[in-house]
């Protein structure tokens, strides 16, 4: 190998190596600065749903419950609508697609503090009189609400997180080739079968793809769920329950936290690490198996 | 000949420039008056007093000329660095024990003092109209009230009429200086919560939603009706928010005011507390408003002697000049001999 090349060839590896380094270290500060609480409280720390900083008992329950339903709620309102968006605007006609594409990846751009803004100002008292009361008494949601809680911070998501998804299946729908299309409308398919069998399979690794990005930014979003969150340390018992999630509460409490509750704090940031590691790595399994099943390359 | 000659040069030039430096030097040294004028000094805390620190430390240093500036980041955090030695004075809306002031090699001194309200959202009923029991706000805040037509309630407000709502409680989700007056008065009024919850800057609220700083607790209570809350005065008045009646120690509902605080403040023992170690909640007097809280300045005994010396002018001035400013903000200043006293002891 000429010299060049071997010079090319480290550089680019020491900089691929710094990346997981860097990653590893982040995982062993959060671990050497969380040692106090694990080693105070141990695993029980994950079940307990005790966050009382007068008496110095912390758990980590109610953060990981409300982190979990409210990127639930999220998906389940996000997805369907990105994959009906991103399949309309697909066949749309030019003068109508490209508008109304910048106008959804222009909600990408939004700073996420905007949309806890509107949240607070807007949506919350917007769920207070009209949709709480609407779905009062659905399981799920026995409960006089206040506007705040899980259901309004999971709308929130919800709209912060569709644009990524509608924007990754939109470029993946596009990518099927006109031939495949053209054949299914030739032989008599509707324009549901030609995207349900056609455009869906074809593109279902990027689909895939795009649900997880909206997942793992759903996961970490801090600011704008702790505006319409509620920022309650205890296990919600509805929909429209105050809750808190693992990254607002560590945003609330990290500036004045000390001694054990700043460990609990960073423990909480090494689970947050952890979860979105795990879905990361469950995401990757399922796409390699989706491709072997398909018997793609 | 050429080389002696440009040597020469050099030399005048070199002294000329010694000169000059000298010379630049010497307004700076007339100037000594103000050794002050160089150093600059750096502040962080408590955001409980931060409108008025902030406007201090811009008239100070647009007066005097020493840079002073005062970042709002919390008690918590700006304890957390003096103790670091990151800063030159903190402030701190929980005072510090003597003990904990020896062990960090701190020094601490009240600066203002101000109240902390109830604020209500009631569709009909207007600010200063809705009298709380000291059971009742202990109630409330346990959950024990869940309506706010409850005859416990309905009971201290004769010919008021109390909407058919559930009670919300708003509460600070961050951990907060106003948390611990809050707390801290609802202790000493409740047996039940001094035993459940207890005081402190961050506790384990039985009930309600957390709002982040003192805005984001009166936009929720400005946003939820039925709602309940407690905010730092000012924050109150700017968000135009009802504020309830509170009862003093011997049971008089009083209207939070100025008066009212500085009755609180007036009343209360200074001279006789360590380290000026006071939490002006429940105090006696018929006319001293139940939950006033006191804002401190804390700094490193062994700080630089140029920074302590920048440091003990500056606060001079803020207690001899600052009090009229911070009346305009709705804060009250220390009583006078309070200030003397100080000046006396602690900045000597």
């Amino acid at each position: 190998m000429p010299r060049t090349d071997l010079l090319f060839r480290s550089l680019c590896g020491l900089a691929a190596t710094l990346i997981a380094l860097l990653l590893c270290c982040l995982c062993g500060q959060l671990l050497l600065s969380s040692l106090g609480l694990w080693r105070h409280t141990g695993l029980a720390f994950l079940a307990s749903c005790d966050w009382n900083p007068v008496t110095d008992q912390y758990g980590a329950l109610p953060p990981i419950v409300g982190t979990l339903l409210t990127t639930a709620i999220a998906m389940a309102i996000a997805l369907p609508l990105a994959f009906a968006a991103a399949l309309f605007l697909t066949d749309a006609p030019p003068a109508l697609a490209t508008p109304l594409g910048h106008a959804i990846d222009l909600l990408a751009a939004i700073p996420s503090v905007i949309y806890g803004m509107w949240g607070l100002f807007v949506l919350a008292p917007l769920m207070q009189r009209h949709v709480q009361p609407l779905l009062r008494g659905l399981p799920g949601c026995n409960e006089e609400g206040n506007g705040f809680g899980l259901l309004t911070a999971g709308v929130i998501l919800a709209i912060m997180i569709l644009p990524y998804i509608c924007a990754i299946m939109r470029d993946v729908f596009a990518m099927t080739p006109p031939m495949l299309r053209e054949a299914a409308y030739g032989l008599g398919c509707t324009r549901w079968e030609a995207s349900w069998d056609i455009i869906l399979r074809y593109g279902i690794r990027g689909l895939l793809g795009g649900a997880f990005i909206g997942l793992g930014r759903a996961l970490g979003e801090t600011m704008a769920v702790m505006f319409v969150i509620g920022n309650v340390m205890s296990l919600p018992k509805s929909l429209f329950s105050g809750s808190a999630t693992i990254a607002s509460t560590l945003a609330n409490n990290f500036a004045e936290a000390s001694g054990l509750q700043r460990s609990a704090l960073f423990a909480l940031g090494l689970l947050l690490l952890i979860l979105c590691l795990t879905i990361q790595i469950i995401a990757q399994y399922y796409l390699n198996a989706s491709r072997n099943r398909r018997g793609e390359q | 000949m050429n080389l002696r000659h440009i040597n020469r040069l050099f030399a005048a030039a070199a002294l000329s420039l010694l000169a000059g430096c000298t010379g630049e030097n010497k307004p700076a040294e007339q100037a000594g008056a103000v050794p002050a004028a160089a150093v600059s000094l750096n502040g962080a805390g408590a955001s409980f007093p931060a409108p008025v620190y902030q406007s201090w430390t811009y008239t100070y240093s647009q007066a005097r000329g020493p840079k002073v500036s005062y970042q709002s980041v919390g008690s918590g955090a700006g304890l957390n660095q003096i103790k670091e030695g990151t800063i030159d004075f903190a402030g701190s809306d929980n005072p510090l024990t003597t003990e904990q002031l020896t062990n960090a090699g701190l020094a601490q001194l009240p600066m203002l003092t101000g109240g902390v309200v109830v604020i209500v959202n009631l569709p009909g009923v207007a600010d200063g109209q809705l009298r709380l029991s000291r059971e009742n706000l202990a109630d409330l805040f346990l959950g024990k009230i869940t309506k706010w037509n409850d005859a416990r309630i309905a009971a201290a407000n004769p010919g008021l009429a109390l909407p058919d709502l559930a009670v919300t409680v708003v509460h600070r989700a961050d951990a907060s200086g106003t948390s611990f007056i809050f707390t801290n008065y609802l202790t000493k009024i409740s047996p039940e919560w001094k035993e459940k919850v207890g005081c402190g800057s961050s506790v384990k609220w039985p009930v309600g939603i957390g709002g982040q700083k003192n805005p984001g607790v009166c936009n929720s209570v400005a946003k939820v009706s039925g709602s309940i809350g407690y905010t730092e005065y000012t924050y109150a008045v700017e968000a135009k928010l009802a504020m309830a009646q509170l009862p003093s120690q011997k049971g008089t509902f009083l209207k939070p005011s100025i008066e009212t605080f500085s009755a609180c403040v007036a009343n209360a023992d200074w001279l006789g507390a360590p380290s000026f170690y006071l939490v002006l909640t429940d105090q006696p007097g018929d006319n001293s408003w139940p939950i006033t809280g006191v804002t401190y300045i804390l700094f490193r005994k062994d700080a630089a002697p140029e920074k302590k010396q920048a440091l003990f002018q500056y606060l001079n001035w803020c207690l001899d000049e600052g009090p009229a400013s911070a009346r305009q903000l709705n804060y009250v200043p220390l009583p006078k001999n309070v200030a003397e006293l100080i000046k006396k002891n602690v900045l000597k």
